[in-house]
């Protein structure tokens, strides 16, 4: 059983086909690279699969389950979680917040009007071990508002580990980091177990490779090159689309 | 949410002298006025829930505001007990705030103001149309209040006593409500409904019983405003009252406990005080929310608060050299 498949997936918005017959078959454990110029159709297809966008066509499924119609939320709770390439987090409130507020979307808890929320002592333990895992523990009371942009980039992360998803999807994690961040995030991503399959989206090929044990390539919203890491970067392919032919 | 223990002094208080009123305060005009000024409170702080926690702008709460208090006063004078009268507004109201959350909720912003501006101007229409039921324009005497316990409301204190403790629960189960993980869900709905969707909230229904919850305290202070006036007219409903009330929100301070309590008292004190010596009061009243949105954009309450931190953080700087900020200690 995969962990995610899209099967022939088209969106359009108006003349513009942004996704086009995209097929896409990630195993369980696996990590895949998505890569692509910009305009690709890269997040479009994550809107996809999370479900923020409806595709015109097509069929998603995540450990088997047919998703294509399941509202987002929904998606969430089957163990669906993602990253923001445009940081989406919630700016008055600090850091710890933040996490809590990801493990409360799949706890009965966030219904629950009567019990002050920072008494809740399993799911703050829950919320601090998920930063620790991210490096920003000493950080938790920060207000979002006052940290920096590669601090934010963690809390995306450990917001989406702390629901311990079994499919992670990475909308470019690196995007704006310096070469010292970066490589903090890579190391952060490599420390997550083989129970958690990841798709990365990454627009600059160099930064993201060792991430990967498959590589889909997509150009104009259409898989142009798939395979193993060394045969999409030996593809001429490739070349074309990252050099310019 | 960080106590504070000056903070919840001074809050414990002002609360002390408001328990404490009718028994110091010798003039019963103005224990009518502090009446007045808690059941607005209540008003307000329902519509906050929305506003300032939900970020979802109704200009049609007088609707529902105003539907409370008809059925309220239509039962009664049509011989329905107070008993009977209280419930059946409240769950009537609560349907009809149902009905409004089910439209309105459709959309966000303006959209959500503009449907819930129509829904609001129709049941106006309908107060003021349907003659036969509403009796139109002349509207609804209400005979008298309650006596609770054999407690006669009629009583000017008495009466104030009723209010004050209606208010209290109000407060209390709005601070519950900051307090909680579902607040914490709805305040996130505000902020991000996008990102809370994708991480299984469901941002519609939390909405929705928002919605309700503002509704029930809009009923209860429509209840309260026939008790006090012992009468109802459309005017009411009309788009005046759900702007006075949200400016009472927005003057305040959205988004807190304290801001929609003393957005109350500044509209309810400028409309019957000031406006016995200013012939001009509402002029006064437009001027101080000039004033206050354009040097308090955040609400008096919060404003106040800035200000108050910046003095004291003037006053600590100027004792302590240099370094007064802890430069963060980085994390990588």
């Amino acid at each position: 059983m995969s962990a995610l498949t899209v099967n022939g997936l088209c969106k359009s918005f108006g003349g513009l086909h942004v996704t086009r017959n995209v097929h896409l078959n990630v195993e369980p454990g696996e990590r895949r690279l998505i890569i692509g110029p910009n305009g690709a159709g890269k997040t479009t297809l994550f809107n996809q699969i999370t479900g923020d966008l409806k595709p015109n066509s097509g069929a998603i499924s995540l450990l088997g389950k047919d998703i294509t119609k399941v509202p987002p939320r929904l998606r969430a709770h089957l163990g669906l979680a993602r990253t923001y390439q445009i940081i989406t987090l919630f700016p008055r409130d600090t850091i710890l917040r933040n996490v809590t507020l990801a493990l409360l979307g799949l706890s009965k808890l966030r219904w629950n009007p009567f019990v002050p929320l920072d008494r809740q002592t399993a799911l703050m333990e829950k919320a601090e071990e998920a930063l620790g895992r991210v490096g920003l523990a000493g950080l938790k009371d920060r207000p979002l508002a006052e940290t920096s942009y590669g601090e934010r980039r963690r809390v995306e992360i450990a917001m989406a580990l702390a629901q311990d998803p079994k499919v992670l999807l990475l909308d470019e994690p690196f995007a704006g980091l310096s070469a010292d961040e970066r490589h903090g995030i890579a190391k952060l991503l490599a420390s997550i177990p083989r129970d958690v399959t990841m798709v990365m989206i990454e627009h600059d090929m160099d930064v993201a490779l060792d991430f990967a044990d498959r590589i889909t390539l997509l150009h104009f919203g259409e898989v142009i090159v798939e395979g193993s890491r060394a045969e999409v970067v030996a593809d001429p392919r490739t070349r074309e689309v990252y050099l310019g032919a | 949410m960080t106590s504070n223990p000056g903070r919840t002094g001074f809050v414990l208080l002002l609360l002390a002298i408001l328990a404490t009123l009718p028994l110091w305060m010798t003039s019963l005009y103005y224990v009518n006025i502090a009446s007045q000024i808690l059941f607005w409170a209540v008003f307000a702080l329902g519509l906050n829930v929305l506003v300032g926690y939900g970020g979802l702008v109704s200009l049609g709460h007088a609707g529902l505001f105003g539907f409370s208090g008809y059925v309220a006063a239509l039962l009664m004078v049509n011989g329905y007990s107070h008993a009977a009268a209280l419930p059946a507004a409240i769950i009537g109201t609560l349907l009809m705030t149902a009905v409004f959350a089910a439209l309105a909720l459709r959309s966000t912003g303006i959209s959500f103001l503009m449907i819930t501006l129509a829904l609001g101007q129709i049941l106006w229409g309908i107060a003021y149309r349907w003659a036969d039921v509403t009796r139109g324009d002349n509207g609804v005497n209400v005979a008298g209040r309650p006596s609770p316990f054999g407690i006669d409301l009629t009583e000017p204190r008495a009466f104030y006593v009723a209010v004050f403790i209606t208010f209290i629960l109000c407060l209390l189960s709005m601070l519950a409500l900051v307090r909680s993980p579902y607040g914490a869900s709805l305040r996130g709905t505000r902020d991000q409904p996008r990102r809370m969707r994708a991480l299984g909230f469901n941002v519609w229904m939390i909405r929705f019983i928002a919605f309700l919850f503002s509704g029930f305290w809009t009923a209860v202070a429509g209840i309260l405003f026939i008790y006090y006036n012992q009468f109802i007219s459309p005017q009411v409903m009309a788009l005046q009252t759900s702007a006075e009330a949200l400016l009472m929100v927005i003057s305040g301070g959205t988004a807190t406990l304290a801001g929609p309590v003393v957005g109350a008292a500044i509209v309810v004190i400028m409309k019957n005080v000031v406006s016995a010596y200013v012939e001009r009061w509402n002029m006064v009243l437009g001027i101080i929310f000039v004033l206050i949105i354009s040097f308090m954009p955040e609400g008096l309450v919060p404003g106040t608060a800035r200000l108050w931190r910046s003095m004291m953080g003037r006053r600590r700087a100027a004792k302590m050299p240099l370094g007064l900020k802890v430069a963060g200690e980085g994390s990588r």
